[in-house]
């Protein structure tokens, strides 16, 4: 999901750098790079150990789609939300209760009911975003935070009346296809994922997202030029939440196999938002690489940790050091490089190709 | 009627404590236009500070002073290092640049002094006077009036003090007040050092009530919505603001909590200050902004 995806397509420093190729031969190349790309993707689970499935690929797919729907709600239509949480915890309840409550309904079917109903639940309360402007919409995306997890735990209809409001999900299974091994769970977030991203990112490059970017960089002058920015707003409410909604049923049944709205509390929402700003704000690579680093820097920790003590470290201190570490990054990123990760990356991509290309 | 009364004083006397958190937030949005989530983890740090230096045998003035003194220094700190570099910076990118402020000081809060709760002692009994009719504790008297103090104190630094003047300058445009001399630098050190104090207060108080722990930095997603009814340039809103939402989400709690299964009070303040935003998007004492393209 790395290479196929970058965020600066077809930039002039990309061409410079490949220009001893010619055009047709470099259209080959590239669209053999993506196949191999893809196949490699795909046929992961054949590659890696349960292990790296289930705790590292399964989640970061999951956690790069709610930084995906962050993103289109924060870094291009510029609306400020740190509910990101609740609208996953929607979209796996519903996703829940749509198993639960139609019979015979399909897994995916059911998936799309979660993410209509964070959806709905999103741009309800985006509807003060009419109103208000900036990081004032925080305290409305706060609200929605707050009253879906006391909701989700208060109303005991929504998970079936367990006494513990945990839910467990049931056994994954496409189209005929058993999908309850870690490799199942693994194909069946990509053929979520997927197709999501790349719709989002047709989405941001079409009318829809420059209106939303209009609405960022100056919502009074977006008006003026005649976007129509409640309805911009509205709709990457809508929208991020969708994606919001299917990470959170994703989350819950393919990576922890349980429904439980305390797991997708506030820092859940702080998470994704820190996702996205460190893989990148406005990028679509951001939230992947965002999110893998989310899941793979407590790992790193935890290794470097014993190495150095030569023993299992406390969790407690690990999880200050990590604390610093995401939120001293976060600070690092805005000074430094405001667009994340991603930017970074691409950087030192042009300087390979620039060093690749020069006469030998 | 005298249980409404004792529901509505007790919500009254919640509200003066959230009042102390958001003034921190106050001060430094009316001296650099910066809403700072990081003060909830200032609450935490500055109380967590003296609460360790009481512990290891300092004298409470000895304890006050030292905690005074490392918070100044965390302020400047903070300004040198976060702020001064995102100078010209998008509200949004100030904003996100204080979350992980938050973040990082709550982990070395927790690194240095540990995550026990502690208990605060002030000296200020915190059970009920006899002698009221109302349920009334002399730690809560005693909050209300460091309150007002502190209000009273920051409208003078505000309103007659050549440093306040500045500060309201450069919250209005940083550039303008740079270029008539104003020393941007030391004017956020200023601001970031007062929050830092008033954080030290809030932190006490709220410490000796509910014990120093971490939940003191949670405080401040109560604070947001007595910024927002309050408005956030102004400092006599943010009583007011403090007061309705303390009082309103005692008596929601009492009086629909209970139809409703209770535990409101978690998102009822935030819901109401969408309500207000909606009637009045900026605070029943917030100035009015003209947006110019």
């Amino acid at each position: 999901m790395s290479s196929n995806a970058t965020a600066w397509p077809s930039s002039s420093d990309v061409n410079e750098a490949a220009a001893s190729t010619s055009r047709p031969l470099r259209q080959t190349l590239r669209i053999a790079a993506f196949i191999l790309c893809a196949g490699a993707v795909v046929s992961l689970p054949f590659l890696v150990t349960d292990y790296v499935l289930s705790a590292i690929l399964v989640p970061v797919l999951a956690l790069a789609l709610a930084g995906t729907g962050q993103n289109l709600v924060t870094g291009y239509a510029g609306q400020l939300s740190v509910g990101s949480a609740a609208f996953m915890s929607v979209g796996a309840f519903a996703t829940y209760d749509a198993h639960l409550h139609v019979p015979g309904i399909p897994l995916l079917a059911a998936f799309v009911c979660g993410g209509l109903a964070a959806a709905l639940t999103g741009v309800f309360f985006g509807l003060p975003s009419l109103r208000i402007r900036g990081f004032y919409l925080v305290v409305s995306t706060l609200a929605a935070q707050f009253f879906v997890e006391w909701l989700f735990t208060k109303v005991g209809w929504f998970s079936d009346y367990s006494p513990s409001g945990v839910i467990t999900a049931p056994p994954l299974a496409v189209a005929g296809f058993d999908l309850s091994s870690p490799g199942g769970h693994y194909w069946l977030s990509l053929l979520v994922v997927a197709p999501l991203v790349a719709l989002g990112r047709n989405l941001v490059r079409g009318r829809v997202g420059r209106a939303w970017m209009a609405v960022r960089d100056m919502e009074t002058a977006a008006a003026v030029v005649g976007v129509r920015t409640g309805r911009a707003k509205l709709l990457a409410f809508g929208v991020g939440s969708f994606y919001c909604g299917i990470a959170g049923a994703l989350w819950a049944f393919a990576y922890l196999g349980t429904v439980e709205s305390h797991g997708l509390d506030l820092d859940r929402s702080f998470q994704v938002l820190f996702i996205v700003i460190l893989g990148g704000l406005g990028s679509v690579a951001g939230p992947f690489i965002g999110a893998a680093f989310v899941i793979l820097l407590p790992i790193l920790l935890d290794q470097v940790g014993s190495a150095i003590v030569g023993g299992s470290v406390d969790p407690g201190l690990l999880q200050n050091v990590e604390k610093i570490v995401f939120g001293a990054l976060v600070i690092l990123l805005l000074i430094k490089q405001p667009a994340g990760m991603a930017r970074l990356f691409y950087i030192a991509s042009i300087r390979i190709g620039r060093w690749r290309a020069r006469p030998a | 009627m005298a249980f409404l009364l004792e529901v509505l004083i007790g919500g009254l006397l919640a509200g003066i404590m959230y009042t102390m958190v958001a003034l921190g937030f106050v001060l430094i949005y009316k001296a650099s236009g910066v809403f700072n989530f990081a003060q909830g983890a200032m609450v935490l740090f500055a109380a967590l500070t003296f609460v360790t230096l009481s512990e290891h045998g300092l004298a409470f003035p000895w304890a006050l002073a030292a905690s005074v003194a490392v918070m100044l220094a965390l302020g400047v700190t903070i300004e040198r290092v976060v702020l001064r570099p995102l100078v010209n910076a998008a509200p949004m990118a100030l904003f996100l640049a204080t979350l992980g402020l938050a973040f990082v000081l709550e982990g070395f809060a927790q690194l240095i002094y540990g995550t026990q709760v502690h208990g605060l002692e002030l000296g200020i009994s915190d059970a009920p006077i006899r002698s009221l009719p109302i349920e009334v504790s002399k730690l809560d008297l005693f909050a209300a009036g460091v309150a007002a103090a502190l209000v009273a104190a920051l409208g003078v630094l505000f309103q007659t003090t050549r440093a306040g003047v500045g500060l309201r300058a450069v919250a209005d445009d940083p550039v303008a007040a740079v270029a008539v001399g104003l020393d941007l630098q030391r004017l956020w050190a200023i601001a970031w050092g007062g929050a830092g104090v008033v954080a030290l207060v809030a932190g006490l108080l709220w410490g000796a009530r509910v014990g120093v722990q971490f939940s003191l930095s949670l405080v401040v997603l109560k604070a947001l919505p007595v910024l927002i009814i309050g408005g956030f340039s102004s400092i006599g809103g943010v009583i007011a603001g403090g007061l309705i939402v303390g009082a309103s989400e005692k008596l929601a709690e009492v009086y629909v909590g209970s139809h409703v299964g209770g535990g409101i009070e978690t998102w009822f303040p935030y819901v109401l200050a969408v309500g207000f935003l909606i009637a009045r998007p900026t605070g029943l004492f917030g100035e009015r902004l003209v947006e110019r393209v």
